[in-house]
Order: structure tokens, then C-alpha cells, then sequence
């Protein structure tokens, strides 16, 4: 089995740094070990490489499926016995050991500090953010992307918004069932339209929350396109401020249409570029990214003031969209978090100007390769 | 290698559908008792013949005994108005284990839910409308399970029991005795802090 341990120079922050990484049996990369102590790592090489295989192994730190949203079986590489990501972590509150993995076919793993940990729990060590190709249409596509940003940025300042969204997910299902079914039980649906108003009501003031806190921290961005954001409901799905009255109004209606159709399950995250006064969907595609990284920077700024650790940021091909000032911003935005960033490119002069462990990702038969930039 | 004689994979095949035991434990667990059967296999034997002829579901609680009605039911000292709620048998041992209830109960055989075929008509509602009147209880005491399915069925039952007139009281979630907070999940220290009370 080939090792490799890539080491960066100390770099001082009140962040949480990965000080060390270890990959194995990840997608592509067979064994990795990086030491960036705290360092941005810009990951290099052509497309195919491994670079977006190697930020998603680090995704794994945090809570769910990863930046890809991957099935669990598609994570291990192909005929391996499974996959596995460590981390020791330099926090301000003292040094944390961090281990995920699963063996083929089970379910996924967390130890915190060599302890058992559930999943939820990464999110109190490490919090990690990300920009990936995929949300480039996110100010285009249909709601639900925005949706998920939405729970993400939310989730990134409250973790208790995971479980709100469960239970509202879980009643919404059986009520959901319900109206399939043609009951007509109005107590069974009441009951249930009680647990969705309660855990409707701490989602929607969560995501209002982070909004709020976004916007905040949007007030100190210089250079990328600064937002106003906002939550909105389609006109069907308005609960007019009282959900439990709006569900119960809207039986008869939703049993026709087979689903729910108020709640905040329907919600959606608008954005108007606030100085042009249009809506992000209608600018440039370099636009609507550097509309995106001013949200995730803002994110990233308000956690860091808010809990002292800056999180850890994956942006995956961001650069080649950028210009050139608009990309030193983004190097100099890193520099100032000093928070612990993993970066890929096709090409080493997209990082022209930034303070990084700079490694060249290639191909060789099927595994993923890392060589240290000179 | 043979395998086992019939009557014994009949065993091993009884022991594998019990909950928590799968093929291989339950043909560890049926080894054990080969290797013992005086001091294992005849006792376990005897045990289960006496409770399968005995077993009695209560005709008024729900739970099981070897009498109906129950022990607790039979008992006057246990009328003391109120009726606590539990999904199954095993949380009304549960409450008996920890001795903090002297009243009734009410085993309701499982929790509302659409998506597992589970309705209202499933459960043993009806009976708990009908002893509330008949007993002259004074609290229903809802001790349901957390979950989505637990807690639609505490609203389903108060709406069920409003016009009784009966206090419809639930368990208080939050800190666990001995807890520390440092090891608690968001959802529970939440619950915690929204069901605070003043000292």
C-alpha cells in the first residue's frame, strides 16, 4: 500500500486547523496522508484527477452524506473493504481526534476522541462549508437546491435545526399517507398537524435566524456582489403566520392534490444582487458565483465570530470562474479567516498570490496520485 | 458433516425468530441448552409451559398477567384516580422498576402510525375513553415516547379525552438524572430549556 504524508509549515489561528488528515479506501485515493497544519491546501491537476474525490473525504468530517450527497456504497473504492477519514484537529479548546469510516455494506461511523460519537456530533468539533460546480444553477434551479443551501447555512449556526426538520418531515409523511389513503379522521389529522406546526415553527425561525446572521455579516464584504436575502413561500404554501389552522383548513384541498401544500417544507431562499436591484437568477454566470462565495464567505465570517472557530472551507473549482481581482479577494478572504480551506483547480495560476500547501493531483491506473508542488 | 435432527432445527428455527436473535445466536442459545438440559433445558421448558397455560391478557389494562384482571388492577391501594398511558407492556414495567407510580395504567398495544398501517381502531383508545368515565379518574398521564408517532398519539388521546373533562398530563423530557449536559443531544437540552421551571 503506497503512503504519502505531504506536510505545510504551522500557521497561527484561533480556527479549528486540521492539523493532519488521513484518507484510505476513498473513491480514488487509496491512502493519503496530508499535514497541513492549519494551512489552505490548493489541490491541483487535471479533471478526473481525484481533486473533488479528496474534498469530499474531507466533507465527511461534518454531519450527512458528504459535498456530493453520495450514496454510501459509492463512497468505498470499487472492490475495497470499505473507506475510512481521520483527522486531528488543533482547536482552541485543545487538540480533537477525529475518525469516520464504514466497512462495505454497513452503516456509517463516527469516534470523537476515541470514543463512539453519533454522527450529529461532528458538528460541535469541526463545522465545514462548501462551494462545488453543482450549485452553480443554484439561483436557477428548482426551490429544492436552494432549500438544502437554506438547511445547510441554517444547520452550520444551529445544529438542533437537524432534528426540527426530521420530526417535521417525519409528520408531514404521515399525514402525507394519510390524505393518500382518503381518511377522514379530523383527530388523527390534527394530531399530526400539531407536530408539524411546533417543528414547523423552530425551522422557519432557524432558517429566519441565519438569514438574519447572513445578512449581518454580508455588511463587511468588499469586493464579491452582496445579496439580499430572503426566505419566501410560494402564494399556495403561506400559512399566514398559523400553520396548525392553515393544515387544517387545507384538507380537503390537499387530499385532492395527494400531498401537504403549506409549511415551510415548501420554502425558498430568494437573492437580489443588492446594488444592481436584480434578482440573482437573472445575472451573469460569473455573477451568480461571486453572488454564491459572498454567501459562504458571510457564513464562514459570522461562525467565526460567533463561535470563535472559523469553519473549515471546501471550494471546488471556484477560482476559474472568478476574475482575477475578484480571485485575490478571495485568496486575501481566506487569509483573513485564517480558517482551514481546501481549494482545486485545473491549473497551479489560479492560486497565484495565496499562502498554500500547493499538490499536484494526477491519475496513474485507476488511483488517485498526490506529489508536492515545488 | 449431518445436519441437525429435525426436532432441533425446529428449536434453533423458533429461537431465530424471537426478537433480537438471529440463526446464529439462536443455534449458540439452543447448544447451550443441549449441553445442560437438566439444569437449563428442563427449567426453561417448565417455565414456558407454565406461562403459556397462565398468561392472561387483562381485560382491563391491557397489560399481562397470570390473572385478569391484573395484579395491579385487582388492587383497591392502586386506585388512586389517575391512569398512566404506556405504549407497551414493557414500559409499564418500566414504571413499576422504578417504583414512582402507585396508580393504574393503560396499555395501549403501540403508537399511531399512518406509514406502519397503525390506526386509532388498532389501539386500545376506546377502552381508555370508556374507563376514564366508568373509574372516575381525575388525571390521564400520557407517558408516550418522544418520537413523532409517540407524541401524535398524546394529542390524538387529550383530543379523544377533552370532553371527559379528565387533566391530561405528559412526562417532562429533558435532563436525565445523574446527566451531564456536555453529553446531551441539541433536541434534549432544547426540550430542556422550553420545559424549565422556576425553583
Amino acid at each position: 500500500m503506497r503512503r504519502r504524508a505531504v506536510r505545510g509549515s504551522p500557521q497561527a489561528s484561533a480556527a479549528a486547523v486540521i492539523r493532519s488528515l488521513r484518507i484510505a479506501g476513498f473513491r480514488s485515493h487509496a491512502e493519503v496522508r496530508l499535514v497541513p497544519e492549519g494551512r489552505p491546501v490548493a489541490l491541483w491537476g487535471a479533471n478526473g484527477a481525484g481533486k473533488t474525490n479528496l474534498i469530499e473525504a474531507v466533507s465527511m468530517l461534518s454531519p450527512g452524506r458528504g459535498l456530493r450527497a453520495a450514496a454510501p456504497e459509492d463512497l468505498a473504492r470499487r472492490g475495497g473493504p470499505g473507506w475510512k477519514v481521520a483527522a486531528e484537529l488543533a482547536a482552541p479548546g485543545g487538540d480533537r481526534a477525529v475518525e469516520t469510516w464504514a466497512a462495505a455494506g454497513e452503516p456509517r461511523q463516527v469516534r470523537i476522541d476515541g470514543k463512539a460519537a453519533p454522527q450529529a456530533a461532528l458538528a460541535g468539533v469541526l463545522r465545514v462549508l462548501w462551494l462545488t460546480p453543482a450549485m452553480d444553477r443554484l439561483w436557477t434551479e428548482a426551490p429544492e437546491g436552494r432549500r438544502r443551501f437554506l438547511d445547510r447555512l441554517t444547520l452550520s449556526f444551529d445544529p438542533g435545526h437537524a432534528a426540527a426538520a426530521q420530526d417535521y418531515d417525519r409528520a408531514m409523511r404521515e399525514r402525507n399517507r394519510l390524505l393518500r389513503d382518503q381518511v377522514a379522521d379530523a383527530r388523527w389529522y390534527a394530531a399530526l398537524e400539531a407536530q408539524m406546526a411546533a417543528a414547523g415553527a423552530r425551522m422557519a425561525a432557524a432558517r429566519a435566524a441565519a438569514v438574519a446572521r447572513i445578512a449581518r455579516a454580508l455588511a463587511a464584504e468588499a469586493v464579491f456582489p452582496v445579496p439580499d436575502l430572503a426566505v419566501t413561500l410560494p402564494q399556495d404554501a403561506d400559512d399566514g403566520g398559523d400553520l396548525a389552522a392553515a393544515l387544517a383548513a387545507g384538507r380537503r384541498r390537499d387530499m385532492a392534490a395527494g400531498r401537504t401544500l403549506a409549511g415551510p417544507h415548501r420554502a425558498d431562499l430568494s437573492a437580489v444582487w443588492a446594488a444592481k436591484g436584480v434578482p440573482a437568477a437573472l445575472c451573469s454566470t460569473g455573477e451568480q458565483k461571486a453572488l454564491l462565495v459572498s454567501v459562504v464567505l458571510a457564513n464562514a465570517r459570522a461562525l467565526a465570530e460567533d463561535t470563535g472557530q472559523a469553519p473549515a472551507l471546501l471550494l471546488d473549482e471556484v477560482a476559474a470562474h472568478l476574475d482575477p481581482d475578484r480571485r485575490a479577494a478571495l485568496h486575501r478572504a481566506i487569509g483573513a479567516l485564517g480558517c482551514q480551506a481546501f481549494i482545486t483547480g485545473t491549473e497551479p495560476a489560479l492560486f497565484e498570490g495565496l499562502d498554500a500547501l500547493r499538490l499536484r493531483v494526477t491519475e496513474r491506473g485507476g488511483e488517485s496520485v498526490l506529489e508536492a508542488d515545488p | 458433516m449431518g445436519r441437525p435432527p429435525r426436532e432441533i432445527e425446529a428449536l434453533i428455527a423458533a429461537f431465530a425468530r424471537l426478537p433480537g436473535l438471529g440463526p446464529r445466536s439462536a443455534r449458540r442459545a439452543v447448544l447451550h441448552l443441549l449441553a445442560r438440559r437438566a439444569q437449563a433445558m428442563e427449567p426453561l421448558a417448565e417455565a414456558l409451559r407454565r406461562v403459556a397455560a397462565t398468561a392472561r391478557d387483562c381485560s382491563v389494562c391491557g397489560s399481562i398477567d397470570t390473572t385478569d384482571p391484573c395484579a395491579i388492577c385487582a388492587d383497591p391501594r392502586r386506585a388512586n384516580g389517575a391512569i398512566c398511558v404506556v405504549e407497551d407492556v414493557a414500559d409499564l414495567w418500566a414504571m413499576e422498576r422504578a417504583g414512582a407510580f402507585a396508580g393504574r395504567y393503560h396499555v395501549l398495544g403501540g403508537t399511531l402510525s399512518a406509514l406502519d398501517a397503525v390506526g386509532p381502531d388498532d389501539l386500545r383508545i376506546p377502552a381508555l375513553v370508556a374507563r376514564v368515565a366508568a373509574e372516575g379518574v381525575g388525571e390521564v398521564i400520557l407517558a408516550l415516547p418522544a418520537t413523532v408517532e409517540g407524541q401524535t398519539t398524546a394529542h390524538y388521546i387529550a383530543e379523544a379525552l377533552a370532553p371527559t373533562g379528565v387533566a391530561v398530563t405528559g412526562l417532562a423530557q429533558g435532563v436525565p438524572v445523574g446527566g451531564e449536559l456536555d453529553w446531551l443531544d441539541d433536541g434534549t437540552i432544547g426540550a430542556a430549556m422550553r420545559a424549565r421551571r422556576r425553583f
